[in-house]
């Protein structure tokens, strides 16, 4: 049982990295610019549909994704330089309705470049398999790979964010743009070069993720979702927020689809407990973000001046 | 002595709303010069055109050889232009050391930058702040704090907008007697702010302003002598 436990907790922290790898992107570009951009999602797809392509053309998955990787961030700084920057002095609703068209644009493209039957990922052998990580507890390797990848940004971002520079203007333009501008630095590159790394960490995030689900139109739509619940509840423009809600969210997920319908089961009857376990399950962060947003309105750690 | 920064005819405006009308003022290299007029007569907004916050839609603004009229607040600082903001602006998230660090540079090739050590000597007060956040300051350390990280780009021109506002009458005393040094250094200053004693101590020249254009100006010995100017205009 305890194994077991352990295992979920490890299934939910990973897709609780993957999140976090998505939603400090998101968060980063909502705290710098203010500006909503539902198309983040669109660049973890392209950056499987990148991952899928060079795996292919290389034959190995390393290989691939280290070209994918540049490639997600050389579309997000296009996307931004042709499209967002001209979003920024307008309001969210226009935000909102702008980078939805490019939802529909690039759920299109890919239909028309990759087809519309998806891509897998090929892994090579030695992550198809299992590690056993602790005596007892074998854990499929791809997914600990994962699991360790997100670990790794995480620290980057921390040290990126909290130790460098680049890290220091980056709070200073969530918390005042104009200010930053007027002490001479320019803030339309500074938030190019936040953008692109956003889409770095997107893509990576669509990338690992491929080998597991399928590589497919629309697969960011829904992960999208989940990220701007990780951002409210961590508070816009904040990483540590991100990380804590993003495994928050994926624990909490993941434990409650295992255990629910057992928990339930035990004083209700068993079909009764299946419907039952099944939309609260589903229900849970909804729930989750409700009660972060009465508690704390602003999220866990907003970033303050806001 | 050539003008350092030259302000000429501008009108500039707050959507439709026009602020300043034909607003002009120069500064030489090393001078120290004040804008003063009462609330809402356009001082704060002829400094945001400066700085290229809010643009002037009309007029010149030079400063040293370039026509920095249109240009983006980032491109006006770094040609050597040093805001301490009204309301000090200072940033909550980020502690004392990184707000001064975070945007320091030296791009005019300044012989003796300013670090942040010079920054600390001029204000040991912040030595034991430095790894407060900047929220965490009092308003006299915020201040402080605002003068030395406008100080840290090295401005040939440093602009303070309301400096002492809000402050304690002893803090006052060092902001301004900080200034005197900065003065003594050779730094061109120009400085809004309503304590009429201070200033004329302080500073070479005086600009008072109503309506969005310049009223009167002279020196330190003339505004003095000018009571009646200071009652009409100033309030006083």
């Amino acid at each position: 049982m305890l194994l077991l436990l352990f295992e979920q907790f490890l299934n939910g922290l990973q897709i609780g990295l993957l999140l976090f790898l998505l939603a400090a992107g998101l968060t980063l570009v909502f705290g710098i610019m203010d500006l909503v951009n539902l198309a983040h999602g669109s660049l973890y797809m392209m950056g499987a549909y990148f991952a899928a392509v060079f795996t292919q053309w290389t034959g190995n998955f390393f290989l691939g994704a280290l070209l994918a990787l540049p490639a997600g961030a050389l579309l997000g700084i296009i996307v931004e330089v042709v499209a967002l920057r001209t979003l920024y002095t307008r309001d969210h609703l226009d935000q909102v309705l702008a980078t939805f068209g490019l939802i529909l644009f690039f759920n299109e493209f890919a239909r028309v470049v990759f087809g519309a039957g998806g891509m897998a990922i090929e892994l090579p052998s030695w992550l198809e398999g299992q590690v056993e990580i602790m005596p007892g507890l074998p854990y499929p390797s791809f997914r600990f790979l994962i699991i360790v990848v997100g670990l790794g940004c995480a620290g980057f971002l921390y040290l990126l964010v909290q130790k460098t520079r680049l890290g220091m203007l980056i709070r200073a333009g969530a918390s005042n743009r104009e200010m930053v501008g007027a002490l001479g630095i320019d803030i339309k590159l500074l938030f190019t070069l936040v953008f692109g790394l956003g889409s770095a960490l997107a893509a990576l995030a669509g990338l690992m993720s491929g080998p597991i689900t399928t590589v497919q139109i629309g697969m960011g739509d829904n992960i999208l979702i989940l990220a701007l619940v990780v951002i409210v509840i961590g508070g816009i423009g904040s990483i540590r927020g991100a990380f804590i809600a993003a495994v928050a969210i994926g624990v909490i997920d993941t434990m409650g689809r295992a255990f629910l319908p057992n928990m339930l089961g035990s004083f209700l009857n068993p079909s009764d407990a299946g419907t039952l376990a099944q939309a609260l399950s589903s229900m849970l962060i909804y729930i989750l973000m409700a009660a972060v947003l009465v508690l704390r309105p602003a999220g866990l750690f907003p970033a303050p001046g806001r | 002595m050539t003008d350092l920064l030259t302000v000429e005819g501008i009108d500039t405006f707050y959507g439709r709303s026009q602020v300043l009308f034909g607003m002009s003022l120069s500064i030489r290299a090393g001078e120290v010069v004040t804008l003063m007029g009462r609330n809402g007569m356009g001082k704060t907004t002829t400094i945001r055109s400066i700085m290229g916050l809010t643009p002037a839609s009309r007029g010149r603004i030079g400063f040293r050889d370039a026509d920095i009229r249109g240009l983006p607040s980032y491109r006006v600082a770094k040609i050597g232009v040093g805001l301490v903001p009204e309301g000090r602006q200072i940033f909550p998230n980020l502690s004392v050391k990184e707000n001064l660090i975070a945007t320091a540079a030296n791009r005019n090739g300044a012989s003796q930058p300013w670090t942040y050590e010079r920054v600390i000597e001029l204000f040991p007060r912040l030595a034991e702040r430095s790894g407060n956040m900047g929220n965490q300051l009092s308003g006299g350390e915020q201040q402080m704090l605002a003068v030395g990280r406008a100080l840290m780009t090295n401005p040939h021109l440093l602009i303070l907008d309301e400096a002492t506002e809000g402050l304690a009458p002893l803090i006052r005393l060092e902001i301004w007697q900080c200034l005197e040094r900065l003065k003594q250094a050779g730094q061109a200053i120009l400085v809004v702010d309503k304590n009429v004693g201070a200033l004329t101590k302080l500073a070479d020249r005086h600009y008072v302003i109503e309506k969005g254009r310049v009223v009167w100006q002279g020196n330190s010995a003339e505004l003095q002598a000018a009571p009646d100017i200071q009652h009409r205009y100033l309030g006083i």
